[in-house]
């Protein structure tokens, strides 16, 4: 398939998160079109009833607007992508702190960890 | 378009293919019939075809009993290789254009030059995976409103399915159709479906929306099936 989804967690959810970061990217500029449904149902591999649940979901956000006719755009809103953009990141760090913690790491020994790997250019894009 | 079966039971010799099954198929959705090999699935679409019929219960399209002449509006893909080696691709469409009313031929065409099949090639000199996309073909040019298709992409390579797939995607029409595949290789397909079907050895032992499962149990596909398969086997230990 064009694309692998986690399994612990529903399909249109991880669309709505790749089209989110697609947005704070830039590579889904704010004010364009998205792709119509099937369109993105075939670049995507998915089914046209996921990506429309998407769709509707980053509606309800506040994300995205249907225009009877034209399609779906994506709202010029700031302040809404960068709440989004914060509950990413803490729903990031909160997986590395478990995740840090299950292994025995101490709050301290994880700051300095970050801090180095952060600082000694350690990033991989793996 | 709703696809009914009530009660359905079919039998080869003694054993039950498939034991007193009841299904509704709604159109709209995309289901996945689910089960290992011998577990029922070519059966159920055969019969939904009209191809088969049961040796009890009643399946309907449509509130229409299936008969051989409810099979034109029925798109349907067989797992077998169908065929005639000496005929050309472009001969093979004609074919089976000269069979059904609902066939399309121009989007045949497209759906030709999507997938890159040459109309001048004979069968027999189609690889396995362009016999593969041939048959998809002439199951995707028909305009009807079921379109059962019987493992699909078993035996493709990764880039074929996905060519297939794509087309697939680009050519079903969820307001009108209610498409139907059966398939072992569940992971494969998780993405395209609405919901799944899990047929084991005759009978239907689980029927869920794939989102509900995620969202509500935090289960793929392949793993709610692995785990109903084993509730089932205890059962009989």
């Amino acid at each position: 398939m064009s694309q692998e989804f986690q399994a612990s967690k529903p399909i249109y959810m991880q669309i709505v998160d790749q089209i989110i970061i697609d947005i704070l990217q830039g590579t889904q500029k704010v004010g364009d079109k998205l792709w119509s449904v099937r369109e993105m149902a075939v670049k995507m591999g998915v089914n046209p009833n996921t990506i429309q649940r998407a769709y509707a979901e980053l509606e309800r956000m506040g994300a995205v607007e249907t225009r009877r006719g034209q399609g779906t755009f994506v709202i010029n809103n700031p302040e809404l992508f960068a709440t989004i953009k914060l509950d990413m990141q803490r729903e990031i760090i909160n997986r590395y702190v478990i995740d840090m913690k299950q292994l025995g790491v101490s709050s301290v020994e994880m700051i300095d960890q970050l801090k180095a790997f952060v600082e000694g250019g350690e990033e991989h894009d793996d | 378009m709703t696809i009914e079966l009530n009660g359905v039971s079919k039998k080869y010799g003694r054993d039950y293919a498939l034991n007193d099954v009841n299904l509704s198929l709604q159109k709209g959705k995309i289901y996945g019939l689910l089960g290992p090999n011998g577990s029922g699935k070519s059966t159920t679409l055969k019969m939904m075809a009209g191809l088969v019929f049961p040796n009890r219960g009643e399946i309907t399209l449509h509130n229409e009993k299936v008969t051989r002449r409810t099979a034109e509006q029925v798109a349907y893909l067989t797992e077998l290789d169908m065929f005639y080696d000496n005929f050309s691709v472009a001969e093979t469409i004609n074919y089976v254009a000269s069979q059904f009313e609902s066939f399309d031929i121009r989007k045949a065409e497209q759906l030709l030059a999507e997938l890159k099949l040459d109309p001048t090639k004979k069968v027999k000199q189609l690889s396995k995976g362009n016999r593969g996309r041939l048959k998809l073909v002439t199951a995707l040019a028909r305009d009807t409103d079921v379109v059962l298709l019987d493992e699909p992409f078993s035996g493709l390579d990764p880039m074929v399915r996905e060519v297939t797939v794509k087309s697939l995607l680009r050519y079903v029409d969820l307001e009108q159709q209610v498409i139907v595949i059966a398939t072992h290789e569940i992971n494969e397909i998780e993405s395209l479906l609405d919901e799944v079907i899990a047929l084991y050895y005759g009978d239907i032992i689980g029927q869920e929306n794939v989102e509900a499962l995620r969202e509500e149990q935090g289960l793929s596909v392949l793993e709610w099936f692995k785990t109903i398969v084993q509730e089932v086997e205890e059962r009989f230990v």
